[in-house]
């Protein structure tokens, strides 16, 4: 395959996957700012997505102050925030156009008409015919995306390389929130307050986690074991073990003459999850911890590009 | 003006082969055929069949136009107009051989040696540059209009990088999807085969030698107008869709990038003008074009579909030659019609040209895609009188034809059906002594009441194509 189809093909995937992810977080949010609690709190939430994505200064080039409109505003529809689900639509469309003679009518189909609504969508229609709908219409579309990949997509190269970019991102933004929620709850912890509940119900929901929460551990919702489930579940689909698995398998499946160091990396990343436990995270650090995962996932992604996706070196 | 309606005799009558069509027509409530329309345009935007408009916002895509009446063409007829482009073609690629060798039609004086020589298209690189199989355009897109009592006539032979095909392939895959009950009622000729066609001609014309090529369709990105059709043909074929960036060159030999490291390409179906080929031989200023590929084509190593230098064979200054051509090569009388043409060169044309700007066609000799024309009946003076200016300054700059009558096709427009002026552009395939081409070809109709220009570009729209077997 060309590499330059195999690097649209992970973009594709991951900005679907971004908008996805993007959705479940403001949705979450935006439910959690419902729950009566200080003005603060809930600005201080709103202010850790802008954080989530370093997009402090761009925010503050527009907006003077942090509030759940202006946030959700710039993050939803604002077509100069890169960043924002309308950006990841309209990227993800792109790079689907530049490849869609290699993607099935299905896949190539749903892309398009996901950026021609989304397009058509003003924040203010999308404000009035209620928020929640629309995170709910990103979600649906993404998972008809994958749908139409799992259902119509021959499962050669093309079909790993979507695969990596959606897993790799999926476990790059489970991190991210993680990370980002576990700062903002935990200081207050040691004083039970019912807030938390809904806080980390939100965080679990915002992952798809909060039933699958209950199934695993029928218990009360404790922060280590959110984050247990979050870093090291097998069969969780947005745990980064799950994530990180499907990456080391792709990577095989597709691997060349250079891809063995990356390979390596994934792989010993794997392994940390695979074997570690959550008590040894948590007495590192979980911020040091996700930090350094962070990192590592960076650098995996770097290596996929190096060793598949641009231009290779001539040498024949 | 009287135009030769292609549905309808001159008495109203209707012609036989539109008989059953126009019944149907008749019978079909229009609500059926409302939503049947909106239903083709809701169906072409979410495939994405659209086109860039340059000049428009950056990235903007548009629709073509889709009409659902077809240009309907008896057998017979086609057998004909087939007959006169293959002829038309042979001779079209006789001639690029000769005069990139021998060039025994300018020493026997046909065509002034200077007209070619002399021609910005003619690519002394390509002296002596043996092709395969002698041929140079692959492809040809042969523009057809109907004109006068109904005689066909060539305007133009596109030899470069003729596009629509995919519209010719979408339009009919359309009308078989909204309205399956015409073709239970008549025998219209398949063209869904073209792709595998093409396909065929490519790796029939590899390099010597390579029994398994691989073949890949070239495209200059996905902003360019005709992106749709590249990316189309490439997965129709089942060929990789490349960018100049994902070639490079290496020891004469054309590599593409890959994930599994670099992979040699044979064939390429290339649709990026000469200019932009390669940077190190054409316009240095070309990001779309591969370096050194020139030098790995000299080499025969890799060949180009179509061949550098074809369009000094479709320059509008050489095709009033073509009917010289076919005596000279193929020693028979043309059977496709040459369009009358004045060439301003010549002062005698030039003159007569000049004092009748406001009945004739002037176009620039190396226009394309119907900009920089003058259609004089349907000018402006102040149109016209730009026209005179540009012409003194430059005449050998443009050529002049009498306004053809275009012949016409009932259309739905938005007064309700009217008739509007069409053309038809066949694409005529070749490969050693085989040419060949699918039945039909893309149909485009002016949507402007009375307007003559057809290009999509100019706010064209197309039509299927049906010829009728017997």
């Amino acid at each position: 395959m060309l590499s330059r189809t195999a690097d649209h093909l992970f973009w594709m995937s991951r900005y679907i996957e971004r908008a996805e992810n993007l959705a479940r977080l403001l949705d979450v949010t935006w439910q959690m700012s419902l729950v009566p609690q200080s003005e603060a709190a809930t600005n201080q939430s709103w202010a850790a997505i802008i954080a989530l994505n370093s997009l402090e200064e761009a925010y503050a080039a527009k907006y003077s102050t942090v509030t759940g409109e202006n946030v959700l505003r710039f993050m939803v529809s604002d077509p100069d925030n890169f960043s924002s689900i309308y950006s990841c639509l309209r990227m993800a469309r792109e790079n689907a156009h530049a490849v869609r003679g290699t993607l099935t009518t299905e896949m190539w189909e749903t892309m398009n008409s996901t950026w021609l609504e989304a397009r058509e969508k003003s924040f203010e229609q999308i404000a009035n015919a209620g928020i929640g709908e629309f995170f709910e219409w990103v979600k649906m579309r993404s998972s008809l995306s994958r749908g139409t990949t799992l259902g119509t997509l021959l499962q050669d190269e093309a079909f790993h390389f979507i695969r990596l970019g959606t897993l790799l991102e999926r476990a790059d933004n489970t991190a991210r929130i993680l990370d980002v929620k576990y700062h903002v709850l935990r200081p207050h912890g040691e004083e039970e307050e019912a807030t938390d509940f809904y806080q980390w119900g939100a965080l679990l929901r915002s992952v798809s986690g909060f039933e699958v929460y209950r199934k695993v551990y029928r218990d009360v919702i404790t922060p280590e074991r959110v984050a247990e489930l979050l870093i090291l579940n097998s069969d969780m689909p947005r745990s980064l073990r799950f994530c990180l698995n499907g990456v080391v398998k792709n990577l095989e499946l597709v691997a060349n003459s250079h891809s063995g160091e990356t390979l390596r990396q994934a792989g010993q990343l794997y392994s940390q999850l695979r074997y570690g436990r959550i008590d040894d995270m948590l007495k590192e650090g979980l911020h040091e911890w996700l930090t350094d995962f962070m990192d590592r996932i960076y650098l995996i992604g770097d290596g996929i590009s190096k060793d598949f996706l641009v231009p290779m070196s001539e040498a024949a | 003006m009287n135009f030769y309606n292609e549905m309808y005799d001159a008495d109203g009558g209707v012609r036989e082969h539109y008989k059953r069509y126009e019944a149907w027509l008749k019978e079909t409530p229009p609500e059926r055929i409302e939503r049947k329309r909106a239903e083709a345009d809701l169906a072409f935007h979410r495939v994405g069949i659209t086109f860039a408009v340059y000049g428009e916002e950056a990235g903007k895509e548009r629709l073509i136009p889709f009409d659902i009446i077809p240009r309907i063409i008896p057998s017979k007829e086609w057998k004909a107009m087939e007959r006169g482009m293959r002829q038309r073609v042979k001779a079209l690629n006789m001639f690029l051989w000769d005069i990139y060798h021998d060039q025994e039609i300018l020493k026997a004086g046909k065509i002034p040696a200077e007209q070619v020589l002399d021609n910005a298209q003619y690519r002394a690189v390509m002296k002596g540059v043996d092709v395969p199989a002698g041929i140079y355009a692959h492809i040809a897109g042969v523009d057809l209009v109907r004109a006068g009592a109904g005689e066909f006539y060539v305007l133009e032979d596109n030899l470069r990088v003729p596009s629509g095909v995919s519209y010719m392939l979408e339009d009919r895959k359309m009308m078989m999807r909204l309205f399956p009950e015409l073709f239970a009622r008549h025998k219209v000729a398949p063209v869904q085969h073209y792709p595998d066609m093409l396909l065929e001609k490519l790796r029939a014309v590899a390099p010597q030698g390579i029994t398994d090529p691989t073949v890949v369709v070239l495209t200059p990105g996905a902003y360019n107008s005709a992106y749709f059709e590249h990316s189309f043909l490439a997965q129709q074929m089942g060929v990789e869709l490349v960018e100049g960036r994902d070639l490079f060159v290496k020891n004469e030999t054309v590599y593409m990038r890959t994930t599994q490291g670099p992979q040699r390409v044979d064939v390429i179906y290339r649709r990026i003008d000469d200019d932009f080929l390669d940077p190190l031989a054409f316009r240095a200023d070309s990001a779309l074009g591969v370096p050194g590929i020139l030098k790995a084509y000299q080499a025969g190593n890799v060949t180009l579909s179509n061949a550098i230098g074809t369009g000094v064979a479709d320059d509008k200054s050489i095709y009033p030659y073509v009917p010289e051509m076919i005596r000279f090569y193929l020693g028979e009388e043309p059977i496709l019609n040459n369009v009358p043409t004045y060439m301003c060169r010549k002062k005698d044309d030039l003159a007569y040209v000049l004092d009748h700007l406001g009945e004739l066609v002037v176009k620039e000799v190396h226009g394309a895609g119907g900009y920089g024309m003058l259609v004089g009946p349907a000018s402006t003076k102040e149109q016209i009188e730009k026209f005179r200016q540009l012409l003194l300054a430059k005449p050998d700059g443009y050529i002049a034809q009498p306004t053809l009558a275009l012949s016409n096709c009932p259309t739905f427009v938005e007064e309700g059906i009217a008739p509007r002026h069409l053309d038809l552009r066949p694409f005529v395939l070749s490969s050693g002594k085989c040419v060949n081409m699918v039945p039909g070809g893309l149909t485009r109709v002016a949507l402007t009441k009375g307007s003559l220009v057809v290009n999509s570009s100019q706010g064209g729209g197309t039509k299927d194509t049906w010829v009728l077997e017997d």
